[in-house]
């Protein structure tokens, strides 16, 4: 059983995680923890000082943090994203695609649970944050990029 | 061809899905999960616990089947289930007796006719439903089923809505008459052609977002009078963001996309929609037009005979009967759309019997070029019928008691499973809805009163519609006994309302007493030509409440 994982080469940032408005508040802080409920935008005007971003899941039906590291995504962010709390094995694959690059989950995992999830799908159907490419762009090889 | 097939990439997502339910059942039953930890697993694929078994709702796409599909569906019944199935309010299919560790086999022979239960339940975007006559109205301006199979695919595990606050559930149409209840919908879509292009006809999206029943109904508000066709997942997904980033989360009963849009106000939910739209434009997410064309091409109409009689014979009166209520009028010259009831006196309405299968399947191959639909009234319709077949056609199904001439009749009634299948319901809902068929019994009668839809909730999660039924019956637990309320006035067609209760309510004989006598006030008070809800809304509850409570 595993208690973290990470998708990432650069080293692990060291600094503890403070609350958004601590980090708001600090301006020399680089690890900042979300609660589901936080707007992630805030984040926007200081994102360059960002390393980290830890992403609650209070309970996994609560699905907010899904589209917080989209968000963080769309944004332009290259930092490392980590979900915390609730992280069910059978939602790691789609938070892989939803920028999420490492996960410090309540109850460990399984790593062949993991292995196995992660390679369950051989298609998306959609764009996301990671840069698979979706059926619809498979199915039209001539096409430019749209 | 006129409906969409796999390709090879369709083919191994649902493979996939097969592999991976399979691997969580096998989970389970090795122990290795808890129900509570499979739960959310299963209700993604469409696996409910129910009172007696688990239920497996299997996905229909736009309601569109083909004969291959419903013979199998067939075969699933009878190896798997007691021989039946039962069509829904969103013209999906229900077996109602699985056993768990059947579960991966009939998904697997499901993803043999390309069928699946994907998102079919839970927190997720559900299969998307659209009109019925889609393909054969003579009133719409196009098929609206390329755009729900293209949304379709563009949903399945849509990754940032993996756990959405509620269900969410889309209804696509293309004509001013909405037969699909698109408007009681999370997000409704009507195809329109640009109203602001001077006539160059540009397709796009009516988008009518926030509507829903259950125990607080909302009918949808427009947001949208033009969405260009190309932009449609965008607009989607700034409203699933937008909602998903702002919804409750701490109480269930609070978080469906209706009451965020409530709260807000519809002005500024529609202001953070067009906002994230904006925005999500700018990433390039939608798919081109290449991709829209493939899949429309699978929906070309079928190859309609030229010069055919239009007339039908109609010297046999039982059958001019049913043609004058089941048939409907079809976009090309000599053909028809035959509807078929599954409210046979003394059925459970939806319900199908496997041989009753096999039998509608052999009438879609051999007369209706291998297409069948599901309407959302859990009837079945046979979309493209040479009117010089009509005859045959009813032979058949009387045979095999699928001839009943009731459509929108008062015997044509919704109703959820009730007590009598569902661990949520406060009542049973099938045994009212067979006492009122059977008290309206007489055709005669029944064609009399017009127009009458009823609709029959077991609980206040609304799924037999009954907010939206001309008459509707709310089955409630009272003091521990079963007690009924009645509501007059609503409407899932384009004239969408909601009904009203009408007062104190009734214990399971007084319902049926209490729904005749409003019938019987309609009766006398009609002008002519009013169906009830004419007359309802021309008179208001007060014209009834004295004729109902005396």
């Amino acid at each position: 059983m595993v208690e973290t994982l990470r998708f990432r080469d650069d080293p692990v940032p060291d600094e503890p995680a403070v609350s958004l408005d601590a980090f708001l508040d600090q301006s020399n802080a680089n690890s900042v923890r979300l609660e589901a409920g936080d707007d992630v935008r805030r984040l926007g005007p200081v994102l360059e000082r960002v390393r980290l971003v830890e992403i609650d899941f209070p309970k996994f039906r609560d699905g907010r943090g899904f589209s917080s590291a989209r968000v963080l995504r769309e944004m332009g962010y290259t930092g490392e994203i980590k979900a915390t709390g609730d992280v069910l094995v059978d939602l790691i694959y789609f938070m892989r695609r939803c920028g999420f690059d490492s996960f410090a989950p309540n109850v460990p995992l399984n790593p062949a649970d993991v292995e196995s999830v992660l390679n369950r799908y051989p298609h998306v159907y959609q764009h996301a944050a990671d840069d698979t490419v979706p059926i619809w762009k498979l199915r039209h090889p001539d096409l430019a990029d749209g | 061809m006129t409906v969409y097939k796999y390709d090879q990439y369709d083919h191994a997502m649902v493979q996939a899905r097969v592999e991976d339910f399979r691997d969580q059942t096998r989970r389970r039953i090795a122990g290795q999960m808890t129900d509570d930890q499979f739960k959310p697993l299963r209700l993604k694929n469409g696996l409910y616990l129910q009172l007696h078994a688990y239920m497996l709702r299997i996905a229909i796409p736009y309601g569109t089947l083909n004969s291959t599909q419903l013979r199998k569906l067939a075969q699933i019944a009878r190896k798997y289930d007691r021989g039946y199935g039962h069509f829904t309010t969103r013209q999906n299919l229900q077996f109602h007796w699985i056993k768990l560790e059947d579960a991966p086999d009939i998904l697997g022979e499901l993803a043999e006719v390309e069928m699946h239960c994907i998102q079919t339940s839970g927190e997720s975007i559900r299969n998307i439903s659209a009109d019925h006559y889609a393909g054969a109205a003579a009133d719409e301006i196009m098929d609206p089923r390329p755009w729900a199979e293209t949304l379709r695919q563009m949903t399945t595990f849509m990754p940032e809505f993996s756990y959405l606050p509620r269900k969410f559930k889309i209804a696509v149409i293309a004509a001013e008459e909405d037969r699909a209840a698109m408007r009681w919908h999370d997000f409704g879509l009507r195809i329109v052609k640009n109203p602001n292009d001077d006539g160059a006809g540009e397709i796009g999206f009516e988008v009518y977002p926030g509507g829903g029943m259950g125990r607080t109904p909302f009918i949808a508000y427009k947001s949208s009078d033009f969405v260009p066709q190309h932009q449609i997942l965008s607009y989607l997904q700034a409203v699933l963001r937008v909602w998903n980033r702002n919804a409750r989360r701490d109480n269930i009963h609070k978080q469906r996309m209706k009451i965020l849009v409530h709260e807000l106000g519809e002005e500024e939910f529609t202001r953070q929609v067009e906002e994230e739209f904006r925005h999500i434009l700018t990433l390039g997410t939608d798919f081109p037009q290449a991709e829209y064309d493939r899949i429309a091409g699978y929906f070309t109409p079928p190859p309609f005979e030229g010069g055919l009689p239009d007339e039908i014979d109609r010297s046999d009166p039982d059958f001019a009967v049913w043609v004058d209520q089941q048939v409907a009028p079809h976009k090309a010259p000599g053909y028809a759309i035959a509807n078929i009831s599954l409210k046979a006196q003394g059925v459970t309405g939806g319900d199908i019997t496997a041989e009753q299968m096999e039998i509608v399947a052999d009438l879609a191959e051999r007369y209706s070029f291998d297409e069948l639909r599901v309407a959302h009234t859990q009837n079945l319709v046979l979309p493209h019928v040479r009117k010089q077949d009509l005859y045959a056609i009813w032979q058949t199904l009387r045979e095999a008691g699928l001839a009943d001439a009731n459509l929108d009749l008062v015997t044509d009634i919704i109703a959820c499973p009730g007590l009598d299948y569902c661990t949520l319901a406060n009542a049973r809902s099938l045994p009212v809805a067979q006492q009122i068929a059977a008290r309206f019994a007489d055709p005669e009668r029944q064609r009399d009163m017009g127009e009458l839809k009823i609709k029959i909730s077991g609980c206040i999660n609304a799924c037999g519609h009954h907010h939206a039924g001309h008459i509707g019956i709310l089955g409630v637990d009272r003091k521990g006994t079963e007690n009924y309320q009645l509501l007059l006035g609503g409407s899932g067609a384009e004239d969408v309302s909601q009904a009203k209760i009408t007062g104190p309510g009734f214990d399971e004989a007084g319902i049926v007493d209490a729904v005749e006598r409003a019938i019987e006030r309609y009766r006398e008070i009609r002008d002519p030509g009013e169906r009830f809800l004419d007359t309802y809304r021309r008179v208001g509850m007060d014209g009834f409440k004295e004729a109902i409570y005396g």
